[in-house]
C-alpha cells in the first residue's frame, strides 16, 4: 500500500520509497524533512473542494505539505 | 581598526532566525543581495558583552549544507567560505525551533561537525511549553558537545547569555566519525537526542491543529482564505486613499512652493514637471505598498501564508504551477517588483522563471490612476443588474483579465519556454504565533525603504531623462514643443505602429514616457493635452477626463484600457527581472510576449468595439 491511498487521520510507517521516480531535488528535500524509511507519519489535511491534492503529513511535531505524486512513491504499512 | 569579527546565525526555516536576529541587532540592519545571486543579505551589528562589536548576519533558512534552493546555496557556501567575496563567518549560531527538536537536530549536528566555534540557541522554548514539552538544555549540551542557550526571541528572553556563549566559543575538534555521518544517521542520532533532551510531554492538544482543523478544512479553508483576500483589498484601497491624498497634496505644495520663489527658467520647470511630478507620482502609492505588505508580512509571520499556498495549491497545479507561487503573485497585486523577489522562496527554477514572467500580469496598483481616468471618462456611472455599479465592474473586469491572462500564460510557458517535469509542492506548515510587532515593523521600514530608494534613483533618473527628451530642442517661435522635441519624433514614428490598434499620436506620446512607470501616462496626457495647470490633481484629472471625452472614440479609449492589462510598461520591473535571471535573455522575452499581448488584445477590443458600433 502507498502513503497517497490514507484518509485523513491515518497513521503509518514508510517502509520504502520509490526515489527513482522522484525529482533528485525533491528527493533531497523530503529526505531532509525526515521523509524518509522507517519514519512514523500521519495524514492530517488532504485537498480542498473535494479534490485528493495536495496532502498534508504529521510528522513528529511538524507538518509537510506533499503532493499526492510524492505520497505515491512511499511505501507504507498502516499503524 | 581590524574588521568586526563575522558571526552568522543559521538553522532550519521556521525557526524563528529572522526574529532572533531582530532581537540581537535592532533595527539598525543592512540589506543588500549576495553578489551574483539573488539571495537577500541581511546583516547587522551586535555588541558582545566585552563590549566588541561583531557582524551578524542572518543567514537563509536550510534543511542541509546540501542545498535544494539558491537560498540554501547561499548559506551552504558561505558557512563553507567558499563564496566570493564574503569571508566565512568567525562564529556560528545554531537556531533550533525547541518543539521541533527531532527535526532541527539533523541540520544542527551537519553544522556543529565544521568544528567552527558554535552555539545553539534554542529558540521558541515558549512555545514548546505551550505544547506540554519540558526540555533539559543540559542534556542537549552534552550530546552536541557545545554551548545551549534557550531563547525567546520575541520575549527577548536570554539574549544577554547567548552573546555570552558567542563571545566564549572556541574551534573545537569534532570527535572522530561525527563529520563523517550520513543523513540517515544523523537523523537516528538527532531522535535519541530529542529523547533525552525532552523530559516529559504532555498530550495537551496542541493550538495548531485545532486551528488547522478549520483553515486547512477542505471546504471552509478556501472559503475563509477567498473572504480574507477581499478584506485585504478592500482594505489596502481603503485605508490608503486618505494617504495617498495627503501625499499628492504635499507634492502639489511642494511644486507650488517651487513655482512661486523659482523665478521661470527651463531648471524650474524640470524641478517641476519632471523631477516633482514624476518622482511624487510614484511615492504616492507608498501608503498602498505598506498597508499591503501589513497584511503580507502579518500573514507570513503568523504562519498562515503556508496554509494558503496550501489551499491554492491544486489550483496553481492545473497550470503547472505551485502552492508556492501564490504568494509572490498576490505581492504583486501591490507591484510586481517586490512579487519578482519574493520568487526566491521558489524552489524549482522553471516554476520560478514562470512565476517572474506572469507576474507583471497581475493589476499592480501603478495601473490604477490609469483605470480610475479613463473609466471614469468613458464608461457611465450606472447600476446594471440590481445595484452593481457599471464602473466598478469593469474594474472588476480589468482585474480578472489580468488573473485569466497570467493564468493561461502560464500554461503556456510551462509546456514551452519553461517546460520540464511537473513542478512538485513540498513545504513546511510552522506553527501559528502571534506576530511580534517590532518584527512587523522592521520588515515594513524595509519595504517602504526598498520602495522610496528606487523611486530617489531609478525613476528620478528615467524622468530626468524623458523631460530632456521632451524639451530638446527647443520649440521655433509658433512651434508646438512637444512636436519639435525628440519625444515628440518618437511619438510620430510609434503613432504608424499604434494606429492599426485605434491609438492616436497623442496616446503614443504618453506610452513613451509611462515605459518608466505606468501611472506617468496619466501625467503625460495631461501635459499634452496643455490642460490649465492646476495644484489640485483631482481637478487636474476631472479636465483631463474632460478632454479625453472630447478627443478619445469609445472603442479607442478600451483599447487603451486593454493595452495596460498585458503592457509591461515599467521599466523598474523590467531591471529587477533582469537583476533575478541574471541576464537580459529572460525580460526581452519578458517585453517581447507582454507587448504582443498588449497590441493584439487592444487592436482586438478596438475592432470588435467599432464593430459592435460603441
Amino acid at each position: 500500500m502507498t502513503l497517497d491511498l490514507l484518509e485523513p487521520g491515518q497513521a503509518a510507517r514508510i517502509t520504502a520509497v520509490h526515489w527513482d521516480v522522484l525529482v533528485e531535488e525533491e528527493a533531497r528535500r523530503l529526505r531532509a524533512l525526515g521523509i524518509d524509511d522507517g519514519a512514523k507519519v500521519r495524514v492530517a489535511h488532504r485537498g480542498v473542494f473535494g479534490g485528493r491534492d495536495p496532502i498534508a503529513l504529521a510528522i513528529g511535531r511538524m507538518t509537510v505539505a506533499v503532493r499526492r505524486a510524492h505520497a505515491a512513491a512511499m511505501e507504507v504499512e498502516l499503524l | 581598526m581590524s574588521k568586526p569579527r563575522k558571526i552568522a546565525l543559521v538553522g532550519n526555516p521556521n525557526a524563528g532566525k529572522s526574529a532572533l536576529f531582530n532581537a540581537l541587532t535592532g533595527a539598525r540592519q543592512k540589506i543588500a543581495n549576495y553578489p551574483g545571486v539573488t539571495v537577500e543579505r541581511k546583516s547587522g551589528r551586535m555588541v558582545l558583552p566585552s563590549g566588541e562589536p561583531v557582524e551578524m548576519t542572518d543567514l537563509p533558512g536550510s534543511y542541509s549544507l546540501d542545498p535544494t534552493s539558491p537560498d540554501e546555496a547561499v548559506t551552504s557556501k558561505v558557512i563553507r567560505g567558499e563564496f566570493p567575496g564574503e569571508s566565512a563567518p568567525d562564529a556560528l549560531v545554531v537556531v533550533l525551533d525547541a518543539s521541533n527538536l527531532e527535526q532541527h537536530l539533523v541540520f544542527a549536528q551537519e553544522i556543529i561537525a565544521l568544528g567552527k566555534p558554535t552555539v545553539v540557541a534554542l529558540n521558541m522554548v515558549d512555545l514548546a511549553e505551550r505544547d506540554g514539552l519540558v526540555l533539559d538544555p543540559a542534556a542537549l549540551e552534552q550530546a552536541l558537545g557545545v554551548k545551549v542557550v534557550p531563547t525567546v526571541a520575541v520575549r527577548r528572553r536570554g539574549l544577554a547569555e547567548l552573546a555570552e556563549a558567542v563571545a566564549s566559543a572556541e574551534m573545537r575538534h569534532p570527535g572522530p566519525g561525527l563529520t563523517s555521518l550520513s543523513m540517515v544517521e544523523r537523523r537516528v542520532a538527532a531522535h535519541a537526542m530529542a529523547d533525552a533532551a525532552i523530559l516529559s510531554e504532555s498530550k495537551r492538544h496542541r493550538l495548531h491543529a485545532r486551528l488547522d482543523r478549520v483553515l486547512l478544512h477542505p471546504w471552509i479553508g478556501p472559503l475563509i482564505l477567498f473572504a480574507l483576500l477581499f478584506l485585504v483589498f478592500q482594505a489596502v484601497f481603503a485605508g490608503a486613499t486618505p494617504f495617498s491624498d495627503a501625499l499628492e497634496a504635499g507634492v502639489a505644495a511642494l511644486t507650488g512652493l517651487v513655482t512661486q520663489h523659482v523665478p521661470p527658467s527651463l531648471a524650474r520647470d524640470l524641478l517641476t514637471d519632471g523631477v516633482l511630478s514624476g518622482v511624487g507620482a510614484v511615492v504616492v502609492f507608498l501608503p498602498l505598498i505598506v498597508i499591503l505588505f501589513f497584511f503580507i508580512l502579518t500573514m507570513e509571520a503568523s504562519g498562515y501564508m503556508a496554509r494558503a499556498a496550501f489551499l491554492m495549491d491544486r489550483m496553481m497545479a492545473g497550470v503547472g504551477l505551485s502552492g508556492r507561487s501564490f504568494i509572490p503573485l498576490l505581492s504583486s497585486f501591490a507591484c510586481a517588483i517586490p512579487g519578482i523577489m519574493a520568487t526566491r522562496s521558489i524552489t524549482d527554477p522553471r516554476d520560478r522563471l514562470t512565476t517572474i514572467l506572469i507576474a507583471p500580469l497581475m493589476t499592480c496598483s501603478a495601473r490604477l490612476p490609469v483605470y480610475a481616468v479613463i473609466i471614469a471618462a468613458f464608461i457611465p456611472a450606472k447600476a446594471v443588474w440590481g445595484g452593481i455599479g457599471l464602473q466598478g465592474l469593469v474594474l472588476f473586469a480589468l482585474y480578472v483579465a489580468g488573473i485569466v491572462g497570467a493564468m493561461v500564460v502560464a500554461l503556456i510557458l510551462r509546456r514551452s519556454v519553461t517546460k520540464g517535469a511537473a513542478s512538485g509542492f513540498i513545504m513546511e506548515l510552522p506553527k501559528y504565533q502571534m506576530p511580534a510587532v517590532k518584527d512587523l515593523a522592521i520588515g515594513l521600514w524595509q519595504r517602504a525603504w526598498i520602495f522610496l530608494r528606487r523611486a530617489g534613483t531609478i525613476i528620478f533618473t528615467v524622468t530626468v531623462v524623458l523631460w530632456l527628451l521632451l524639451n530638446f530642442p527647443r520649440a521655433h517661435e509658433g512651434q508646438n514643443q512637444v512636436d519639435a522635441s525628440i519625444a515628440g519624433k518618437l511619438a510620430n514614428g510609434l503613432a504608424v505602429v499604434v494606429e492599426p490598434i485605434g491609438f492616436n499620436r497623442d496616446m503614443a506620446l504618453a506610452l513613451i514616457p509611462a515605459m518608466a512607470a505606468r501611472e506617468v501616462a496619466v501625467s503625460s496626457l495631461a501635459t499634452t493635452y496643455a490642460v490649465a495647470a492646476s495644484d489640485d490633481e483631482n481637478a487636474q484629472a476631472m479636465a483631463l477626463g474632460d478632454q479625453l471625452k472630447s478627443r478619445w472614440s469609445l472603442p479607442t479609449a478600451l483599447a487603451f484600457l486593454a493595452w495596460f492589462v498585458f503592457a509591461p510598461q515599467c521599466m523598474s520591473t523590467i531591471a529587477v527581472t533582469r537583476r533575478e535571471t541574471n541576464g537580459w535573455k529572460w525580460p526581452a522575452f519578458m517585453l517581447a510576449y507582454l507587448f504582443g499581448l498588449a497590441y493584439v488584445f487592444a487592436g482586438l477590443t478596438y475592432w470588435t468595439a467599432v464593430a459592435l458600433g460603441l
